[in-house]
């Protein structure tokens, strides 16, 4: 199987999912001529053409509302927003519309359309370019919450978002962009959505991630095992709705339980997953479910983000003290 | 327009003009020659049935409203003529996106009257009605329907369809970013689209002077590459000609227009609103001599199309038209709480179905 790295996989799933259904369009900043701002949207234009790999006016809101109207009559547009930084003027769109259409008619309209931006800190991008908000989109009743943590998964589930009839916002770690390369078969195969993957099976610790903080946490798990430590790692993958089954089922095992994210704590989404866990497997647990977050601080410019986002020691000394507590 | 040059030295390289369209004064008089549709008395008067029945309907929402029998409802008492005229301009297949006042253009379109009573006494079924199944229901949040207008009609184009997306809003909806970035994407793709903006002088308590400083709102489609026209809105027979001529020339690939509609909000804002916090009863007044009602009637009077009998067979029929649907909507069940996630998603997630049965177990509890 070829190599490639995320942001290809991405672009093989746009390429693939064009050619197979001509419904699909593509729209959004640069996305065209330019191929995307990190190339994800690269040569589309040349082989689809100009009507469905579509520039679009500097309008973060109009690319939003726009795929809600394409998406009403039958297209499936995919918008890119070129930082998650400036998702904001799409939200309206996103909660009072996207996410409700199909609510909101009975049925008699729905939204099928996916808005894909890259996700959070670490590529010393400027001031508003490395945000995570993904719990303020997976509060949203309505909508699909996604972020695949390597290549093989970029693919499959930006394949399965463009085709669910359902709106999705597709988040793509922007640290895993370049960095993050993998085995992509272009064989048009889609991942199932909803569900959360295994990377690591272990009786200890479960150690919950998703997108980029993936790359730590696996390599506090790797060396975590070195201290006889077998963390069970999820990659949670769907954000909204999540896979409780996975992760209950995993701490019901291990009663040990870390969550990781680099998005601010409060409100964070890693508080919606240990409410679960409190909720429903306190009986199981062995030691606090316990979080390792960025701080609740704005996201830092480049010369701090380093220490704003959890590092691998972080994850460890989190998964000690849980597999410590007594 | 009032000059806006800074120096009369520079030259001028370009140079935009707002025309203005009515044909009917407030009494009923002729002001220019009308447009060939309106030697169709039966249009005509079909026209006038909508906004009576429009009007009586309004009266009996708020009736409703009133005794605790629906919810908050926009009123179109003053501003019939701009949905209803607009809408008698469309195509079944074309795209109507409407916003919370425009009643008028449902029901020109085929939605039932108890549906429309139903949304506005708060059940989504009245969103899934009996006009045409890709009609967008009415948009509250002002202003945000324009980008879905405008995807709309992206989709018409990419298809090569002959149809056109017809976005209704009012004069509060051109201050959002959400109207302008419609308006220039639609001017740059030439797509088909026609916008109507209803400016009624009023958004809730916000004069139209405090709203914008231009002097017509028509011209805000001169800064998008299209043509804006102002319109007497409470001239059903413009209304209906500039839609008419819009929404022809958007079928036939000749891109966007804005109409302004001028017409004025002789009620309040929504049931929840009292106008006369905010405006003079003299200035409603003065308005209701320019309302498009007797306006029309006037002229059909005048032209001996419609008399007394007719009237009140008129008012007969529309009084139990009202009633019958009102009825009907009185009548309709609630749907049973669980079916708040019938239509959440396609197939609902396992996590949510979860939550359907804790919602019937705890009622069943």
């Amino acid at each position: 199987m070829p190599e490639a790295t995320l942001v290809e996989a991405i672009n093989l799933a746009l390429g693939r999912a064009m050619q197979d259904d001509p419904d699909v369009v593509v729209l959004g900043e640069d996305v065209g001529v330019n191929g995307g701002v990190f190339r994800a949207t690269a040569g589309l234009q040349k082989r689809f053409g100009a009507e469905r790999v579509l520039d679009t006016p500097l309008a973060e809101l109009l690319i939003s509302g726009l795929c809600v109207g394409m998406a009403a009559q039958g297209l499936k547009p995919v918008g890119e927003i070129q930082f998650m930084g400036f998702i904001y003027p799409c939200i309206d769109q996103l909660v009072n519309h996207a996410s409700r259409l199909r609510n909101r008619t009975q049925g008699r309209l729905t939204c099928p359309m996916v808005l894909r931006t890259p996700h959070g800190a670490g590529i010393r991008a400027p001031e508003h370019h490395s945000e995570s908000t993904e719990a303020m989109l997976a509060h949203i009743p309505g909508l699909r919450v996604v972020m695949p943590s390597s290549p093989e998964r970029a693919y499959g589930l930006l394949l399965a978002a463009i085709r669910d009839p359902d709106p999705v916002v597709f988040l793509e770690p922007t640290r895993l962009y370049r960095s993050a390369k993998g085995e992509v078969e272009d064989n048009g195969e889609a991942l199932p959505l909803d569900v959360a993957f295994v990377l690591r099976e272990g009786r200890d610790l479960t150690l919950i991630s998703w997108g980029a903080m993936l790359k730590e946490t696996m390599a506090a798990a790797d060396a975590l095992a070195s201290e006889g430590i077998a963390a069970e790692v999820i990659d949670l993958a769907t954000l909204k709705p999540y896979d409780e089954d996975t992760v209950l089922g995993s701490v019901a095992k291990t009663g040990r339980c870390v969550i990781v994210h680099e998005a601010a704590r409060t409100g964070g989404f890693g508080a919606e997953i240990a409410a679960t866990i409190a909720e429903r497997r306190l009986s199981s647990l062995l030691a606090p479910v316990t979080r390792v977050t960025g701080y609740d601080t704005v996201v830092p410019m480049a010369r701090l983000e380093q220490y704003y986002m959890p590092s691998v020691e972080r994850i460890m000394t989190a998964a000690r003290k849980v597999c410590q507590f007594s | 327009m009032a000059s806006r040059r800074v120096s009369q030295d520079l030259p001028v390289i370009a140079r935009f003009e707002v025309l203005r369209r009515n044909y009917l004064a407030p009494d009923g008089s002729i002001q220019r020659p009308l447009p060939a549709f309106a030697s169709d008395a039966k249009l005509l008067i079909a026209l006038y049935r909508s906004m009576v029945l429009l009007r009586l309907f309004d009266r009996k929402a708020v009736a409703l409203q009133r005794t605790g029998r629906l919810g908050t409802y926009a009123v179109s008492l003053g501003q019939e003529a701009v949905s209803v005229g607009v809408a008698s301009a469309m195509r079944e297949e074309d795209v109507l996106l409407p916003s919370y006042r425009d009643n008028g253009a449902l029901l020109w379109r085929g939605v039932k009257l108890e549906e429309i009573l139903l949304f506005w006494g708060g059940d989504e079924r009245g969103n899934r009605f009996s006009g045409p199944i890709h009609d967008f229901p009415f948009c509250v949040p002002v202003g945000s329907q324009a980008p879905h207008a405008a995807g709309v009609a992206y989709a018409l184009k990419l298809r090569k369809e002959p149809r056109v997306a017809v976005c209704l809003f009012g004069d509060g909806a051109t201050s959002k970013g959400d109207v302008y970035e419609a308006m220039n994407f639609a001017g740059v793709h030439k797509l088909p689209l026609v916008f109507v903006v209803a400016n009624n002088q009023w958004a809730i308590s916000v004069p139209l002077r405090l709203q914008t400083a231009c002097e017509t709102l028509a011209q805000k489609a001169i800064a998008a590459g299209f043509a804006g026209e102002q319109v007497d809105g409470s001239d059903v027979v413009a209304m209906r000609a500039a839609a008419e001529e819009a929404i022809v020339a958007a079928r036939e690939g000749n891109g966007p227009r804005l109409i302004e509609a001028v017409t004025y909000r002789l009620g309040d804002h929504t049931t929840s609103d009292d106008a006369a916090r905010y405006r003079l009863a003299e200035e409603v007044q003065a308005r209701w001599k320019e309302e498009p009602i007797a306006r029309l009637r006037a002229y059909l009077v005048a032209q001996k199309m419609w008399g007394k009998a007719q009237e009140e067979q008129l008012a007969a029929d529309c009084h139990e038209h009202v009633e019958a649907a009102a009825e009907r909507y009185l009548a309709t069940a609630p749907r049973e709480p669980e079916t708040m996630f019938d239509h959440l998603y396609a197939d609902l997630p396992e996590v949510y179905a979860a939550q359907r049965r804790e919602l019937v177990g705890e009622r069943d509890a």
